[in-house]
């Protein structure tokens, strides 16, 4: 699904991934974890195609072709998905026109036909059943006066009815309660398949203890330092990051 | 088809601004027709050769020389927040109509093809059969109007629908009674130009409980080189009766600017409603500012009987200099203004437009919702006045200025004047100014929308309240002109 193979990338003028590689097949669900400024977040949006980061060196494959000579809005209609850790608020762009819009772009890329509103509003109705998103909010414009829960919660509704190939969740966890955390990780775990990968990015284990990774990576200083399984994230919980940071060579 | 991105990615914005030449103005095309059209130049001499020409009586001479002589003594207004080097008036055609073989009444098969052509390439075919179903069109070229579309129609349930040189011959009671009564000439510096000098527009009378069975329009063209249109609208609304009129314009794409002065006037008697529709397309100058129409237009609605009710609704999207401000005189107990308006300043465009409710009668009510839209280089000025008089007991006003900004060299400035000498009033003003930012439009993107499709979907979300009060096939045409000025204009 994607290969990232020593991937060098700024954000701004400043080298902030140094050298990542990465696997990922269809199915798998991998979680970057990582301290601040490791570089987790530019990751996810150099991948996405933001606009201020800049790729230097290296090579990302999805699906077996460059993934960086698509354009943004194409590589999202190609089934690559951001889960944003801070979503933006779209005042007056309804829900609804907006995802049938971007869905209708994605079939149209496919070369399908255009879906009518009659036939979306049965599947955002299903989907956000599926995630238990609130049908009200489905109804309202684009993240406009939610609240930090229902802006993630949307995302993860998106994601429910874009039907990406692969999610790519930022810090999907912060600003979040227990409760709602744990509410969205159970429409993320709803969205597990065997034809869909997901890279988590997170800071903190707790997520992955509703997520549950088969793989975990250690991000330190815009490499890997670190892979393992699911039981490396509780590692970290009790030991931190410091002692990779000290000494990246032994811990490899 | 794949687009690359380099590594060193300009932003979404800068690429799309690299894109500005893009959008064209497709109305921007020059119809060559014969024309009699008067030597360049304002005098009384030529208040009086418009006036022969048309062949009006004294009384309407008498109107327009009053008006030239007290133009003469107005100086320019300096007031609104736009900037062009002053007009030479003296350099400026005041009358042009295309030739025309026969004289008398004009049917639709004395026009001259090429005018018919004119208007179908515009998208407004004038053939009754090809025509908006429901929509009657009085089409303005230039000074004269050429056409007025479904006269029969209108005319077996009395409502009087043509130009207005007709409606001086025909109905000279009814222009002579309300001519003036609502801007009379002294009104304004261009106003008082447009008393002295207009040459035609539309004229309108819905009788006693009559509801309008079609919506009526005119369409308004300038096509002549160095020529202004001043044209003159008057609408009439007896008691219990019902109207909904539209307005569109457009002009070539010439170098140099050209002068359009109108006077909009309305009354709406007892109980009766006018809707006044506008979409403005008028050339609005080159991407460098060059050329485009200055549009300093006066329009004002006399709601004089009791709960009668006004409505504008405009979606200016055209114009190198756009000063207008369409409002409502409230005089009637229960009667209702309302203004519904959607600016936008591109390029070099600036806008200078808003409102004055004016109210006079008790419990009157009026609504202002306001939304401007600057990109490039564009300024947009929102100027309005709520007043409420001494006896107007009970008045309400609700206000919303909201401003849309693309990129950052371009402007937007509120200014709301309240005036209330009645302290039972209720006024509400809310106003909001936003951007479109670089990571909204990258959250479409990132959804699979283009970036063109974000700007739409924004600029149409910003909007919907204006929009939504356009009539059917106006608020289809206003959605696409506003993507069309718009296109590639992000940052």
């Amino acid at each position: 699904m994607l290969r990232i193979t020593d991937l060098h990338a700024n954000a701004g003028d400043k080298p902030i991934l140094k050298g990542l590689s990465l696997n990922v097949n269809g199915g798998e669900v991998h979680a970057i974890m990582g301290p601040n400024g490791s570089g987790k977040s530019t990751l996810a949006h150099v991948l996405a195609g933001r606009p201020g980061y800049t790729v230097t060196g290296g090579e990302v494959l999805y699906k077996s072709s460059p993934l960086f000579d698509l354009a943004p809005e194409v590589r999202a209609r190609e089934g690559v998905f951001l889960a944003y850790q801070y979503p933006v608020e779209l005042p007056g762009v309804s829900n609804l026109y907006f995802l049938r819009s971007a869905l209708n772009a994605i079939r149209r890329h496919r070369g399908e036909d255009d879906m009518d509103a009659i036939d979306f509003l049965a599947v955002a109705k299903e989907k956000a059943k599926l995630v238990e998103m609130d049908e009200a909010l489905v109804k309202r414009n684009v993240n406009e006066g939610f609240s930090g829960g229902e802006k993630k919660r949307n995302e993860i509704f998106q994601m429910a009815v874009l039907d990406p190939s692969l999610a790519i969740l930022d810090e999907t966890d912060s600003g979040l309660d227990i409760d709602a955390l744990r509410d969205v990780a159970a429409g993320v775990n709803k969205l597990r398949s065997e034809d869909r990968a997901m890279i988590i990015v997170t800071h903190y284990q707790r997520l992955l203890e509703y997520i549950v990774p088969d793989f975990v990576h250690v991000l330190i200083d815009g490499k890997i330092a670190l892979s393992g399984g699911k039981e490396l994230a509780l590692e970290l919980e009790s030991k931190g990051y410091e002692w990779l940071e000290k000494e990246p060579a032994q811990a490899r | 088809m794949a687009e690359t991105t380099t590594p060193t990615a300009m932003s979404a914005s800068n690429r799309l601004l690299a894109d500005l030449t893009s959008a064209e103005y497709a109305a921007g095309f020059v119809t060559d027709i014969d024309s009699d059209a008067i030597p360049a130049g304002l005098s009384e001499d030529i208040v009086r050769i418009i006036s022969a020409k048309k062949d009006e009586p004294a009384w309407l001479l008498e109107f327009r020389l009053k008006a030239f002589r007290h133009w003469q003594t107005m100086p320019a207004p300096q007031w609104a927040r736009v900037h062009y080097p002053a007009i030479d008036f003296q350099s400026i055609v005041y009358y042009s109509a295309p030739k025309r073989k026969l004289d008398g009444p004009k049917s639709l098969a004395d026009v001259d093809p090429k005018l018919l052509e004119t208007y179908e390439k515009l998208g407004v075919p004038l053939h009754e059969r090809a025509a908006l179903a429901g929509v009657a069109v009085d089409a303005v070229f230039d000074s004269v109007s050429v056409a007025t579309t479904f006269r029969d129609k209108l005319h077996e349930v009395g409502v009087i629908f043509g130009s207005f040189s007709e409606a001086v011959r025909e109905h000279p009671e009814l222009v002579k009674k309300y001519l003036g009564s609502v801007v009379p000439y002294s009104d304004n510096f261009y106003a008082a130009l447009n008393s002295a000098v207009f040459s035609d527009g539309s004229f309108c009378y819905i009788p006693k409980g009559v509801k309008c069975p079609m919506e009526l329009s005119t369409y308004f063209r300038i096509n002549a080189k160095n020529t202004g249109q001043f044209e003159r609208t008057l609408i009439i609304a007896d008691d219990d009766s019902a109207v909904s009129y539209l307005e569109g314009c457009t002009a070539p794409m010439r170098d140099e600017n050209q002068l359009h002065a109108a006077v909009v006037e309305l009354v709406a008697h007892e109980n009766a409603r006018i809707k006044y529709s506008t979409v403005q397309n008028w050339y609005p100058g080159d991407k460098d500012g060059k050329g485009g129409i200055y549009n300093f237009v006066t329009k004002r609605g006399a709601c004089r009987g009791n709960k009668s009710k006004i409505s504008w609704t405009q979606v200016e999207t055209g114009s190198a200099i756009t000063w207008k401000y369409p409002s409502c005189i409230l005089q009637g107990d229960d009667s209702v203004g309302e203004f519904y308006s959607v600016a936008l300043a591109n390029n070099y465009q600036q806008a200078d437009t808003g409102t004055k409710m004016i109210h006079i009668g008790k419990n009157t009510r009026s609504t202002i919702v306001s939304k401007g839209i600057s990109a490039g280089h564009g300024q947009n000025t929102y100027r309005g006045l709520v007043k409420i008089g001494k006896n107007a007991e009970g008045a309400r006003n609700y206000s919303q200025c909201d401003s849309l900004l693309l990129g950052s060299n371009c402007g937007a400035h509120t200014f709301p004047y309240i005036d209330v000498q009645n302290p039972s009033a209720q006024m509400e003003h809310e106003a909001t100014t936003s951007k479109i930012s670089d990571d909204q439009i990258f959250y479409f993107q990132s959804r699979g929308l283009s970036a063109e499709d974000a700007v739409s979907m924004i600029v149409n979300g910003f909007c919907k309240e204006v929009i939504k009060e356009l009539p059917m096939e106006f608020a289809v045409e206003a959605q696409k002109l506003l993507g069309l000025s718009l296109e590639g204009s992000v940052g």
